[in-house]
């Protein structure tokens, strides 16, 4: 604590700009984002089997009439919706995992490693495997997925809501949520024929292929709303990261706050996750890289995971569809083996900058 | 005025505090004394509403504290927790403006900011308000707690070992500033306190806690003596007095007594 005269000089004008300027910087990194995002778009809905140029897609997007039959059904029936729907589920995993990281004040917590996905995948295995309950597989799935991941987070809450409770045990009970729903996973799969397993890997994949416009509004909607609400508790959120004591004596409902966010995280990546699949690493990565950028300011923290999710999974899209031309590459494997690597070079950058 | 009627506090069993009963004044700072494991600890978060009172009443100007207010009555009360480890991503500015959270719209006001820049400079802080908490000493980060707590501006003031992390400079600073404020905005303050002499020196009052029990309560002057410490502590130790009257305490190593 040794500020000699000339730093201490330093007005409380200056200051002020100095606040207003980061912000600035925050919202630069927001709008690039966006930028990235709007590119990645495009290029997605340009790779696929039939060869469309850049210029055409851009075009058929900007101005529908324009185009041709042909090119308006590929573009706008076939590509868009499961494009967008890259974007709209990377951001939901972005949002899920900073915000379980945010609650439970854990770098390791994302939907992925508390068991939620498992429990998803659980569900969905045993809506194929029992014939769909007399529904169709097309709602069937979903469903199961959706009920079975509400289930594992009904779970976490019942935890949270008991007095004296800390975050890591919440964590723990996650860990042991994940490993019970893959043991049940691998049980239906030891029971089941040989071709209702391949059906079962196939969505455990993770797949943006079965996308259809409905399901890309019902999973938007729920995105947004979700999303909506957990920044208009960006503040409160915030001073969460400053230790729960001390986020009570500011006046934050602890218990309260931690109940509602994990409400809306469940129902976020509940929906997305049963109508996609499993994608793991965009719900733990995306955050700690929008960390990195902005810091822990929920206010761009919130808005920046969600960007950054949604460009992660729309890139890997491309990736997808790109390493073998004409032949698609499950997602949820591309995620990972693109991201892990660039993640490990950026924590391992970001460190050694920390030490210079 | 703060009143404890008779309280007592339980954890797992045990008996943390046993019966206490205080008044304290408004305006006056007062320094929670005593050996670790005695409730000094306890004593404050059941004030603060984290911990349940096993038995007895906590009023704050008349008002009661129930469960069911817990909102109500922690919007009095300025509470530092002992623990300020923070490796946070956040400028020494955010996280004072903080203090205000119950009025923080969703772009930061030049009011706010103004605030917290304030609360900074009155501790000759302004030059770390717009570092990143993580990069902060443990002692930095607890004087920048200090100017979150301090925005919030309080009737009740509880503060966990404020010092603990601090050096010679900054303590004084922040127990001048404490015991300024204390008196100029009317609050009761509180603070847990394990250095003896800087408690003499700027508590009006001491609580002395030892077995979950008050062993004495009142001016430095009047409460401090080598026999209280040598019951409280098992150390050996002199209080003298200074010529204005304020005492002072040394502690005697084993060779140093007599026989």
């Amino acid at each position: 604590m040794n500020g000699s005269a000339t730093v201490l000089a330093v007005s409380g004008a200056e200051m002020l700009e100095r606040q207003r300027k980061r912000e600035g910087r925050r919202w630069r990194f927001l709008s690039v984002f966006a930028g990235l995002i709007f590119c990645s778009l495009t290029l997605d809905v340009a790779t696929g089997p039939s060869l469309l140029g850049l210029r055409e897609v851009l075009a058929t997007l900007l101005s529908p009439a324009s185009a041709d039959a042909m090119t308006r059904a590929i573009v706008l029936d076939m590509r868009l919706p499961i494009a967008l729907m890259a974007l709209v589920v990377g951001a939901a995993l972005g949002l899920g995992g900073v915000q379980m990281q945010t609650l439970l004040d854990n770098p390791l917590a994302s939907p992925y490693t508390l068991g939620l996905a498992a429990a998803a995948g659980f569900g969905a295995a045993l809506a194929l495997v029992s014939g769909g309950f007399g529904l169709s597989p097309l709602l069937a799935i979903p469903a199961g997925a959706f009920a079975f991941c509400l289930l594992a987070a009904g779970l976490l809450f019942g935890l949270a809501l008991l007095r004296h409770v800390g975050s890591q045990t919440i964590i723990l009970a996650g860990i042991a949520l994940l490993f019970l729903f893959q043991s049940l996973l691998s049980l239906v799969q030891f029971l089941s024929s040989p071709e209702l397993n391949q059906q079962i890997v196939f969505w455990l994949f993770g797949s943006l292929m079965r996308t259809t416009w409905p399901m890309l509004w019902i999973t938007l909607a729920v995105t947004v709303v979700c999303g909506v609400l957990l920044h208009r508790d960006a503040w409160k959120l915030t001073c969460l990261r400053l230790g729960e004591a001390r986020a009570r004596s500011l006046g934050v409902n602890v218990e309260r706050l931690r109940l509602k966010t994990l409400a809306l995280v469940a129902l976020m990546t509940a929906t997305a996750i049963s109508f996609v699949g499993i994608i793991g690493f965009i719900g733990l990565v995306a955050p700690h890289i929008a960390r990195m950028l902005v810091g822990e300011d929920q206010r761009f923290l919130i808005p920046l995971s969600a960007l950054c999710g949604a460009l992660m999974l729309s890139t890997a899209s491309v990736v997808s569809k790109s390493i073998v031309p004409g032949a698609l590459f499950p997602i949820g494997i591309v995620t990972a083996l693109i991201g892990v690597p660039f993640f490990i070079w950026l924590v391992l950058s970001q460190r050694g900058r920390a030490r210079a | 005025m703060l009143e404890l009627d008779d309280l007592t506090l339980r954890l797992g069993g045990q008996t943390l505090v046993d019966g206490l009963n205080l008044t304290l004044q408004p305006g006056q700072l007062h320094a929670i004394i005593g050996p670790n494991g005695t409730g000094k600890t306890s004593l404050l978060r059941a004030l603060f509403g984290e911990l349940p009172l096993a038995k007895g009443q906590i009023r704050l100007d008349g008002q009661p504290m129930m469960p069911g207010n817990l909102a109500v009555w922690r919007q009095a009360i300025g509470y530092m927790p002992q623990n300020t480890q923070l490796d946070l991503d956040l400028s020494a500015l955010e996280v004072v403006v903080l203090g205000r959270l119950q009025r923080l719209s969703m772009r930061l006001s030049d009011e706010d900011l103004d605030a917290a820049l304030t609360a900074l400079q009155a501790l000759e802080l302004s030059h770390l308000a717009d570092r990143a908490m993580h990069t902060f000493s443990g002692g930095q980060r607890q004087m920048v707690l200090f100017a979150q707590v301090l925005l919030r501006q309080p009737r009740l003031m509880l503060l966990d070992e404020p010092v603990s992390a601090l050096d010679l400079k900054h303590q004084m600073q922040l127990m001048e500033h404490l015991k300024a404020q204390t008196v100029d905005q009317g609050w009761v303050s509180l603070a847990v306190l394990h250095d003896l002499n800087l408690a003499a020196q700027f508590a009006d009052h001491l609580i002395v806690l030892g077995e979950g029990r008050l062993q004495a309560f009142g001016p430095p002057a009047e409460v401090l003596s080598g026999e209280l410490i040598e019951r409280l502590y098992h150390v050996p130790a002199d209080v003298r007095h200074d010529p204005d009257g304020q005492p002072y305490v040394r502690t005697l190593r084993a060779a140093a007594l007599p026989g």
